[in-house]
């Protein structure tokens, strides 16, 4: 990460997802590391497939933090978005 | 390989629930418990192997591939695999849709993508091929590749484009990058854990309906008559093939629940071909697929799609009949 001020603020935690299973869980892990966590981040949802196509993604589930795309098409472990957001 | 199964399902029902073995309930239970045992363990089975096949598909680099190499018309068979592979899920068949097109690869080719996405899947293959055995299983997914391959080709020579919706083709107009992409290289032992929960939440989604489908084809098994559908589907009268792909383009029936009640139709004397050309339009097309379509292509377009497909099952199921008929 190039910005300093990143540790300072808070993130913006995205998954793009048109609501299937897999996007369900994927929210669901990351709900339960910010919130296990105390991390500061806003987290949303975006289902629009108009919007999940700004990104360009050609698989869904994808988390973006900060408008950098972490994880396409697949469901991650806690400790793995742990690392992401630390 | 089931056999140990077999003893297990006589044994509960058998000695452990005192039900006789010449009665219709003791069939029954034997039956429905054998098949969702063996089911379940196939269905695991299959869907982890697909789930660590998809953990390493290189989808981009496919993307480049297609669309860099001159292919020889080859382009619509590998799409087609390539959809026989991607995940049951449905809902990433429109991201992928639109990417393919975005990145200049043919509406054909893609679309080649789209008729199998569904059409065959891990989900299916298992209930396949638990029901029907490996000869079948082979004839829905190689005929599944082939129908994809053909109908995408077709369907490239009808110049489409146009009907896509606006959206779409504003993006085909400017061409955009994708978002900055960083990830993480993750090993094969730190993904295991998470193929295999997605392994075990697939199957979880579908236990119900497996459940429900076996109970009432165990039901049928024990009850319905020898071949009693003879009199009214079995007997090879033409339109029987498209009566059962009209009746089943409609219906949205998990591939869970809908080949245990297939297969008992067949065993009481439906032709094995109506019977896959009947799981193909149930699997393959679906209200739920349009409304998904609806938001990339006009419904004159889906309408296009769907009808070539129909049509091509239709065809399918005619074959498969006088295929097996001859060498069966």
């Amino acid at each position: 990460m190039a910005m300093n001020n990143i540790y300072i603020m808070s993130k913006v935690i995205k998954i793009l997802g048109t609501g299937c299973p897999k996007c369900k869980s994927m929210t669901g892990v990351v709900n339960d590391v910010v919130s296990e966590n105390a991390i500061d981040a806003t987290i949303e949802k975006v289902e629009d497939i108009m919007e999940i196509m700004k990104f360009n993604v050609l698989t869904t589930p994808a988390l973006v933090i900060d408008d950098v795309i972490a994880i396409k098409g697949r469901v991650p472990s806690k400790d793995e978005v742990l690392a992401l957001l630390n | 390989m089931f056999d140990w199964l077999q003893h297990f399902a006589d044994w509960v029902i058998y000695a452990v629930f005192q039900v006789g073995a010449e009665t219709h309930l003791g069939t029954a239970l034997n039956f429905f418990v054998y098949d969702t045992l063996k089911i379940l363990i196939l269905l695991f089975f299959i869907v982890f192997l697909m789930g660590i096949v998809n953990a390493y598909f290189p989808v981009e680099r496919l993307k480049d591939y297609l669309n860099k190499k001159k292919l020889y018309g080859l382009e619509y068979l590998f799409s087609s695999i390539f959809g026989a592979v991607t995940p049951f899920c449905s809902c990433s068949s429109v991201p992928l849709f639109i990417g393919f097109v975005q990145g200049g690869i043919p509406l054909g080719v893609t679309f080649a993508f789209l008729i199998t996405s569904p059409l065959v899947n891990e989900v299916a293959v298992a209930m396949f091929l638990g029901m029907f055995g490996i000869k079948a299983t082979l004839i829905y997914v190689v005929s599944g590749i082939a129908l994809g391959t053909i109908g995408g080709w077709l369907l490239g020579k009808f110049n489409l484009e146009p009907l896509l919706s606006d959206w779409v083709k504003k993006i085909l107009d400017n061409k955009m990058q994708q978002a900055a992409y960083k990830e993480e290289k993750q090993t094969f032992y730190q993904r295991l854990p998470e193929i295999t929960r997605g392994a075990w939440d697939i199957v979880k989604g579908v236990l119900l309906y497996v459940i429900i489908g076996i109970a009432i084809g165990a039901a049928m098994h024990g009850y319905v008559p020898e071949n009693f559908f003879n009199q009214y589907l079995g007997g090879g009268e033409w339109w029987t093939v498209p009566l059962a792909v009209l009746v089943a383009v409609p219906m949205y029936a998990n591939a869970a629940g809908i080949v245990p009640v297939v297969q008992v139709f067949v065993a009481k004397g439906v032709p094995l071909g109506t019977a896959i050309a009947f799981m193909m339009a149930t699997v393959g097309l679906s209200i739920p697929e349009a409304t998904l379509l609806k938001k990339v292509m006009s419904l004159k377009m889906i309408a296009i799609y769907f009808g070539v497909v129909t049509l091509f099952i239709i065809f399918s199921g005619y074959l498969f009949n006088i295929l097996l008929y001859r060498f069966g």
